[in-house]
């Protein structure tokens, strides 16, 4: 069996390579789908910050998820119409440069995680599972019937966002953007875990009394924990709704928390690379069992019970043959 | 007997597909390309039974248009946005489809319409008809064969005033579906609204609004309550007492969801383009051979997807759908015999057609529609005005 | 607003309480005594209205029906529980999470495959049928008067169970000390079954009756589902008590939120603005209502520290 570290490397190969071939080959939906996986592969190592590392089982990061998408959606639709977002007390005008809505996006979506997070962490275990799922859905009804940005039917905008020197709307170079960031991410990611501050955080998830006294004030650093792993969702979420060039409520349901929460089980809990193998897997059975029958949910349903009951660790877990995931 | 609808689809679906394929050829050889259309509706989840009409009366028209040489490839949206773009995306550049069409719910069409039309394809739109896309935001290659989507209510609104109705209570689920609904009602609504309420989407109890209705001094309801919030308020409503007429859009009075209200929705008056016993030899035509080939009624989706292949068909038949321009103008003469009657686009392609006042009615042990009379003659949407399309 | 208006709207407001109460019980003693999150509790609630409409529509009998109901949930359950519940009571809530809710992928369109894509017709029955008078003149569903009556009677019934019965002190005692009472001789794994089991007919003629006023179909669990578990994050998990309470609370709040604050609204803004803004806020009170119990009582009304 090998190490994990060797096999992030191949993932990661196989992340350069598939897409490749599919420029190659010419099939630009396979890099659509590449894409995709990337950007939910991005919303997994957020949430993988929070529930892997710090033991925090958000069922409500679609919260930051659509906060980013509608961080885009919003500034991309005044620009779009050349109307100012806002007049007084100074002038707010949209957008369509990537580089702003990211930055907007992680500032927005780090502030709410900041409000529910600090609300949220009175709480603990089924409790915290439970409030932070009442947060996403008062932002998902909020959405639906606010009609200020189409509620319902969402906000469409018509060309993708601008990045400086390249051509956005090439699938291929889209997905370079994306897998970029993914691959900073994960490398910040690493380092912070690595880290004093992650080091800390795990062991509090661990063992919590013996956190506190040594001296750790563990809310706060749960905290911490729960505002960059917001603000890294509330990214990957500013990047679907460019992918889609569409955003809409359903990005705030509790089924896109459900979904991000199955990346990381399927590919390994708090392994660095958990959600990039788990998102990928993902939308690879979406595609291919999608096509098999009508029925494919129950299928899908089968492979996720049996992941959950029998392979403890993930795809990871199983591959790599080492039960946890604590070390890097 | 509900149980062999799934089977009987997927069975029907690949006997099309067959045909469709063996018919391509023929086509190819009368000099056009074939036509290869991608459908996306919502086949899995709460709303499927309107994608699963949707396809098998598409595929039925598909299958009956015979020359045209219509290759269909249907995907699953699961009522989902994002899910719904990126099976476009696969039908678009994978399949290289030259017309989508299929999607049940408008903010899905919202989502999926302009990408595809900004793409130089076609989409024709057998069910949603949001304003958006009838008004300024029009597009010369999208088409819609159903209706926009304040046709039905503003039908409700006149046939409101035939029955009297002098003081409307009215409501509809809090989404813009459902404010465009009340606004549809509002503007052929001669009397005056009671009392306005808007429901939460998804709302499965109506009693604090039965109560609110018993209380009011309204003579009359208007309500739009698609699906399955509709069966729930017919239900309460009519265990309720309250015996203040109805009226709606079909939408909760449809094939679909008729056998799950039962008795509840006896003698309503609701309002469509369509109704399975229209008198017109298409629409016999249809309603016959729609049940010989699945066992059940039509209802106005399945009529609408129906229509839908047709118009696809007729275009084909004149030209060829690699060039776009002479394809469009084949589509806007909407050369077909539609189900509905008389048929002709506007402007902004949207339907000018008459809308019925259907009855619920009880046909042996079955529920269905009868066409009473009509509600609006050769109605054209506000919206069409906005469009500054010219052909 | 006059008072009888609001005194119908209380009352309806209760008998939704009563109805998220049905389906919370369930859920909160699996939660309970088992520890475990079940998300395919909705599931459950779904697969007893439509064995429900099922019976009903080959006998004709609601009662009938009724009896189905409870004993495919409870069926079902007891399966659910052997094959896969059992082997997540040790596990983290997340792996419980995550089986659930693949639980949930598998019933659903399992039900479709079987029963078809269409709604199907649950009615109430003919003697069930109509309003009543009620003191003060009040015109008043018979049908949800019954709904609100077998909801307390489920309720009385549960506290005997567990206060006064031999299974009720062994699933205290479960509660308490799950070593405790395997070492005394108990077979716990025959009473997690029955345990879970009981929660799913529950949850199953909750379905059934509800059923008969909604819409039988497929997905009708998951709302409710979300419901029940802010009822019993209210009240506290695992508190029948806190359940009764936090259905009640939710019921009300709903009810009342929604009718009263278009009408607040429209004191000060414009009938139509009034409306959507009053209606947006309603469809959100009960979600504020809960994050605002836990930032106070961060382990619900009821719930144990």
């Amino acid at each position: 069996m090998m190490r994990e570290r060797h096999l992030n490397m191949i993932i990661l190969a196989l992340l350069v390579l598939v897409p490749a071939y599919a420029l190659w080959a010419d099939e630009p939906f396979t890099i659509t789908l590449a894409t995709r996986a990337v950007i939910f592969a991005l919303a997994g190592v957020g949430l993988n910050l929070a529930l892997g590392q710090g033991g925090l089982v958000s069922f409500g990061h679609a919260a930051y998820f659509g906060m980013g998408g509608y961080a885009m959606g919003i500034l991309a639709s005044h620009a779009q119409s050349y109307t100012p977002i806002m007049e007084s007390p100074f002038l707010i005008e949209g957008t369509n440069s990537m580089p702003v809505i990211w930055l907007v996006a992680i500032i927005t979506s780090a502030l709410l995680a900041l409000l529910i997070g600090a609300l949220s962490l009175r709480t603990s275990g089924v409790y915290f599972i439970m409030v932070t799922l009442a947060f996403g859905q008062m932002f998902y009804y909020f959405t639906i019937s606010w009609p200020a940005y189409g509620g319902e039917d969402g906000l469409s905008i018509y060309v993708r966002n601008q990045f400086p020197g390249l051509n956005t709307l090439d699938p291929i170079q889209f997905y370079g953007i994306c897998f970029v960031i993914l691959c900073l991410v994960l490398f910040l990611v690493n380092r912070l875990n690595k880290s004093p501050f992650g080091l800390a955080l795990m062991g509090a998830h661990q063992n919590e009394e013996r956190a506190v006294t040594v001296g750790i004030n563990v809310n706060r650093l749960r905290l911490v924990a729960f505002v960059i792993s917001g603000a890294i969702t509330g990214l990957a979420g500013a990047l679907f709704a460019d992918l889609n060039r569409f955003v809409s409520p359903t990005m705030f349901s509790w089924q896109i928390s459900g979904e991000i929460m199955i990346f990381i089980i399927l590919g390994g809990v708090a392994r660095l690379f958990g959600p990039v193998v788990g998102a990928a897997l993902f939308i690879l059975l979406e595609h291919v069992l999608g096509g098999l029958s009508e029925y494919w949910f129950v299928y899908l349903g089968a492979i996720l019970l049996f992941v959950v009951l029998f392979a403890k660790g993930g795809i990871i877990g199983q591959l790599s043959k080492k039960e946890s995931g604590h070390e890097g | 007997m509900i149980s062999m609808n799934g089977k009987a689809a997927l069975k029907t679906l690949g006997a099309a597909t067959a045909m469709a394929l063996a018919l391509a050829s023929a086509a190819v050889a009368d000099g056009h390309s074939k036509v290869k259309v991608g459908l996306i509706t919502t086949l899995t989840g709460g709303g499927a039974g309107l994608g699963v009409d949707i396809r098998d009366g598409f595929l039925l028209g598909v299958k009956q248009a015979g020359d045209g040489g219509i290759e269909v490839v249907v995907e699953d949206d699961q009522r989902k946005p994002d899910v719904a773009v990126k099976v476009a995306d696969k039908l678009l550049q994978s399949d290289k489809v030259d017309i989508m069409t299929g999607l049940v719910f408008s903010n899905l069409a919202l989502a999926v319409a302009p990408a595809t039309t900004a793409q130089g394809k076609f989409y024709i739109s057998p069910n949603a008809g949001p304003a958006q896309l009838a008004g300024r935001g029009c597009h010369e290659n999208y088409f819609n064969v159903a209706w926009q989507n304040d046709g039905p209510h503003e039908a409700a609104g006149a046939t409101a005033n035939k029955m009297g109705m002098k003081k409307a209570f009215i409501f509809a689920p809090n989404y813009p579906a459902g404010q465009d609904a009340l606004n549809g009602f509002k503007r052929t609504f001669e009397g005056e609204i009671e009392t306005e309420i808007f429901t939460k989407l998804g709302q499965t109890d109506y009693a604090a609004e039965i109560a609110q209705m018993r209380a009011s001094d309204a003579d009359g309801i208007f309500f739009f309550a698609p699906g399955g919030m509709g069966i729930s308020f017919l239900k309460q409503y009519a265990d309720s007492g309250i015996d203040l007429p109805l009226v709606g859009p079909a939408f909760s009075f449809d094939q679909t969801i008729l056998p799950a209200v039962g008795d509840a929705a006896e003698g309503v008056l609701n309002t469509a383009q369509w109704a399975p016993d229209l008198d017109n030899d298409a629409s016999r035509a249809f309603v016959e051979s729609f049940k010989a080939e699945y066992g059940r009624i039509p209802s106005i989706y399945a009529q609408q997807g129906f229509d839908t292949a047709l118009l696809i068909a007729s275009a084909a038949a004149k030209a060829d759908v690699k060039d776009t321009d002479a394809f469009r103008d084949a589509l806007r003469a909407a050369d077909f015999t539609s189900t509905r009657g008389d048929f002709r686009f506007g402007n902004n392609q949207h339907p000018i057609q008459d809308f019925w006042v259907r009855k619920v009615v009880k046909d042996g042990d079955i529920y269905t529609n009868t066409a009473v009379e009509i509600a609006i003659e050769d109605r054209q949407d506000v919206y069409a005005a906005e469009c500054k399309l010219e052909w | 607003m006059d008072l009888l208006l609001l005194i119908e709207q209380i009352l309806n407001g209760l008998q939704f309480g009563v109805m998220l109460f049905l389906m919370a019980a369930g859920l909160t003693l699996i939660f309970g005594v088992m520890g475990l999150i079940n998300l395919a509790h909705g599931s459950l609630f779904m697969i007893g209205a439509f064995a429900a409409a099922a019976v009903a529509g080959w006998t004709g009998s609601f009662l009938l029906a009724l009896i189905a109901s409870l004993a495919a949930a409870a069926m079902v359950g007891a399966l659910v529980e052997i094959t896969v519940i059992r082997r997540l009571y040790d596990r983290e809530h997340l792996d419980q999470v995550l089986a659930t809710f693949a639980l949930i992928l598998i019933f659903s369109e399992g039900t479709r495959w079987i029963f078809g894509s269409f709604p199907l017709f649950l009615d109430i029955p003919a003697w069930l049928k109509g309003t009543i008078s009620l003191p003060g003149g009040i015109q008043y569903s018979l049908y949800r008067l019954t709904i609100i009556g077998i909801g307390l009677v489920v309720a009385v019934g549960l506290f005997l169970l567990i206060s006064k019965t031999r299974v009720g002190m062994r699933i205290r005692a479960g509660e308490n000390d799950r070593e405790m009472i395997g070492a005394l001789g108990v077979d716990i794994s025959a009473l997690y079954t029955l345990v879970f089991a009981l929660g799913a007919a529950l949850a199953g003629l909750s379905g059934a009756l509800v059923g008969a006023i909604q819409s039988v179909e497929v997905g009708m669990g998951e709302p409710v589902l979300i419901l029940a578990f802010v009822v019993i994050v209210i009240g506290g998990i695992g508190s029948i008590k806190g359940a009764l309470a936090g259905a009640i609370l939710v019921g009300l709040t709903d009810t009342l939120g929604r009718t009263l604050l278009p009408v607040i609204f429209g004191a000060f803004m414009e009938p139509s603005a009034a409306t959507t803004v009053g209606s947006a806020l309603a469809s959100m009170l009960i979600y504020i209502l809960m994050a605002g119990v836990l930032i106070f009582r961060p382990t619900g009304l009821f719930g144990r520290a």
